[in-house]
């Protein structure tokens, strides 16, 4: 697969800070192919979850060109971006953001009913993919009943419950325990042999180690690092 | 692939559920909040539905009491002052009149017999005619007749209320009765019932009648003010009012404003009116009662927001478009008001039936009152949880998210 699925040229974001203006992301190219595996690697206040958000059409660019899959996106309207977060990205956070009150399986439904998908049909397949990361046997538990591993797990699903083209993780072993840590980057793993796109935001120079592609971000600066672990 | 996916019966679907899950997860805070729907629901089912039965059960007792009469009050002019008896049987031969009977009262009567006295007693002045009419009016004795009346003979009727005052244990018919002094014989014993005339409810029942010509002479008067005409058979009451407004204008000479016939179609009217202004004054306090509890949910719905900010900016991210996140808190703050409404329906029609069972009225259901308090609670729900709404769905994911 070596299609591009997103392109970013001379990305600029400015955020009004009283009175003054601060840059956060500065010239930001970046593009992605279909399938990658990629990790932006950045201490805090880099710039690394602004990044995150345009990536993911929740913020947009003060300046610059990002394509993605043939959709300027700079020229979408607030209705056509929701479009594009619910089919094109998923997204995981670093407390995975489950709602308390529904069970794992309704969790993962979540995006499926804003893509306005029938009941029967979001079951199945929050179902398939609750057992596709291993829970098969947490369905029903609520998230206060799941340990933080699980309720990262489900997070997950609930990301790629709508098959978008790309994973966009922010921090997702931010909150869990080394060993717990390992089994989600594994999870990564075999996700991205199936095919899936990731894209993994950190600080973390370890757990970046698990991306083939390590990207570098300091004062909204990108810089390409190279090294990968296991490439 | 990126076509926009919009299937509206499938998110309402699942916002009903999430919305009654986010209300009964707060059950406390939803309770408080609906509270002022509640109430303001719950009085304005009960006010009227209780003021509908009230009415009804007046109208329905003037209606008994009043069918085929017509009720002719007196103002006089400054040459007659009033009916004489003559006038009175010229009505009465009239051929859509069946008789006539004056009402001639004296009001806060002095009675007494023995050592006992009460003050303020009613009574009434009644006629011949009108024992005819009202033959089940006589409980024991005799009725007043045609010689009662010519004699202006000291004779009277008493009710209940009399014996216990003045007859304990006694026998009261051949007994006398001081009414202002005057030494009455008692003949008969009555009980008000449903014939007697509209006046009665708002003048009170007399408790003591007595022939209408001997209470003339008591007042000193020589005129009546105050009759009921008894309609005959196969007349309206048009025809009728028509017949006597005709004869009394000869009587008075054709001068303006000596009297007034009410018609059992003006009373009708009259109360309809009545109705209908009440209806409208307590519309008036119920919305402002409404209006408050609508204020309360508005509240409630900004706090929510506010305190939801995370979750609203997780669904964005999740692809929820800002419609779709309008959409659920508005159903959230409908749903809210409309639980409230629901209960505010069934506790006012409980408070209701309480009501009239205690002030004996009819309890009628009204269909209206439980439109009203349905459609105007799940209104309140839409108008005052809009701006909630439009205010979750506005706002910016990167800062609700930045909250987490």
């Amino acid at each position: 697969m070596d299609s591009v699925f997103f392109r970013m040229e001379n990305i600029n974001k400015f955020y009004h800070m009283g009175d003054e203006d601060m840059q956060v992301l500065k010239d930001v190219n970046l593009e992605i192919q279909e399938g990658e595996y990629l990790s932006v690697l950045g201490p805090s206040g880099s710039g690394k979850s602004t990044l995150m958000n345009i990536i993911g059409c929740l913020d947009t660019a003060t300046s610059g060109q990002y394509i993605l899959r043939d959709h300027v996106i700079e020229d979408m309207t607030e209705s056509e971006l929701a479009d594009i977060r619910s089919q094109a990205v998923g997204f995981v956070f670093q407390n995975s953001q489950l709602l308390p009150r529904l069970d794992a399986v309704r969790n993962v439904e979540l995006p499926l009913i804003y893509a306005g998908v029938s009941q029967r049909e979001r079951t199945r397949r929050a179902r398939e993919m609750l057992d596709r990361v291993g829970l098969a046997d947490r369905m029903g538990h609520y998230p206060n009943q799941l340990s933080g591993g699980q309720q990262q797990r489900v997070a997950i699903a609930r990301a790629l419950v709508t098959n978008p083209g790309i994973l966009l993780a922010d921090e997702p072993t931010g909150a869990l325990d080394q060993k717990t840590g390992k089994q989600i980057m594994q999870l990564f793993r075999e996700l991205n042999e199936e095919g899936r796109s990731i894209i993994m935001i950190t600080h973390d120079m370890n757990i970046a180690a698990n991306a083939k592609r390590v990207v570098h971000i300091i004062d909204g600066v990108l810089t390409e690092g190279g090294g990968t672990a296991d490439a | 692939m990126l076509k926009a996916i919009k299937r509206p019966f499938v998110m309402i679907g699942e916002c009903f559920r999430m919305s009654l899950s986010n209300i009964w997860g707060s059950k406390v805070r939803s309770f408080l909040t609906v509270l002022g729907i509640l109430i303001g629901v719950m009085a304005v089912i009960t006010l009227i539905t209780t003021v509908n039965g009230v009415t009804g059960s007046i109208t329905d007792s003037f209606l008994s009491m009043g069918a085929g009469t017509l009720t002719v009050s007196v103002t006089g002019s400054d040459l007659k002052s009033g009916m004489t008896k003559a006038d009175l049987e010229e009505l009465a031969a009239l051929e859509e009149v069946e008789g006539v009977t004056p009402t001639v009262s004296i009001n806060n009567a002095r009675v007494s017999r023995g050592g006992n006295y009460e003050n303020r007693i009613s009574v009434s002045g009644k006629n011949a005619y009108y024992f005819l009419s009202n033959e089940e009016v006589v409980q024991r004795g005799r009725a007043l007749n045609f010689i009662d009346e010519d004699n202006m003979s000291y004779v009277c009727l008493i009710d209940e209320e009399m014996i216990e005052d003045f007859f304990f244990g006694v026998d009261p018919v051949g007994e006398n009765l001081y009414i202002n002094g005057i030494p009455f014989l008692v003949v008969g014993i009555f009980s008000a019932d449903s014939t007697e005339s509209i006046a009665s409810i708002f003048l009170g029942s007399p408790s003591i009648l007595i022939p209408y010509t001997t209470a003339l002479k008591m007042n000193s008067a020589n005129e009546v003010t105050s009759f009921t005409v008894y309609m005959a058979e196969g007349v309206t009451s048009e025809q009728a009012s028509d017949a006597v407004e005709a004869a009394m204008d000869v009587m008075f000479s054709f001068e303006e404003d000596c009297f007034t016939i009410t018609t059992m179609d003006a009373i009708e009217n009259t109360m309809e009116t009545m109705m209908g202004m009440m209806t409208t004054l307590l519309a008036g306090i119920a919305s402002i009662a409404l209006l408050v509890g609508g204020i309360g949910i508005m509240n409630m719905m900004l706090t929510t927001v506010t305190e939801r900010t995370v979750e609203i900016g997780l669904k964005k991210a999740l692809g929820a478009r800002q419609w779709q996140i309008q959409l659920q808190f508005l159903i959230e703050s409908f749903l809210l008001s409309l639980i409230g409404g629901l209960a505010g329906i069934g506790l006012g029609l409980l408070l209701s039936m309480i009501l009239s069972n205690v002030m004996g009225t009819t309890f009628r259901i009204s269909t209206d009152a439980i439109l009203l308090g349905f459609g105007f609670s799940a209104a309140i729900g839409i108008i005052f949880g809009w701006a909630p709404a439009r205010k979750a769905s506005k706002l910016n994911p990167i800062d609700a998210l930045r909250s987490m």
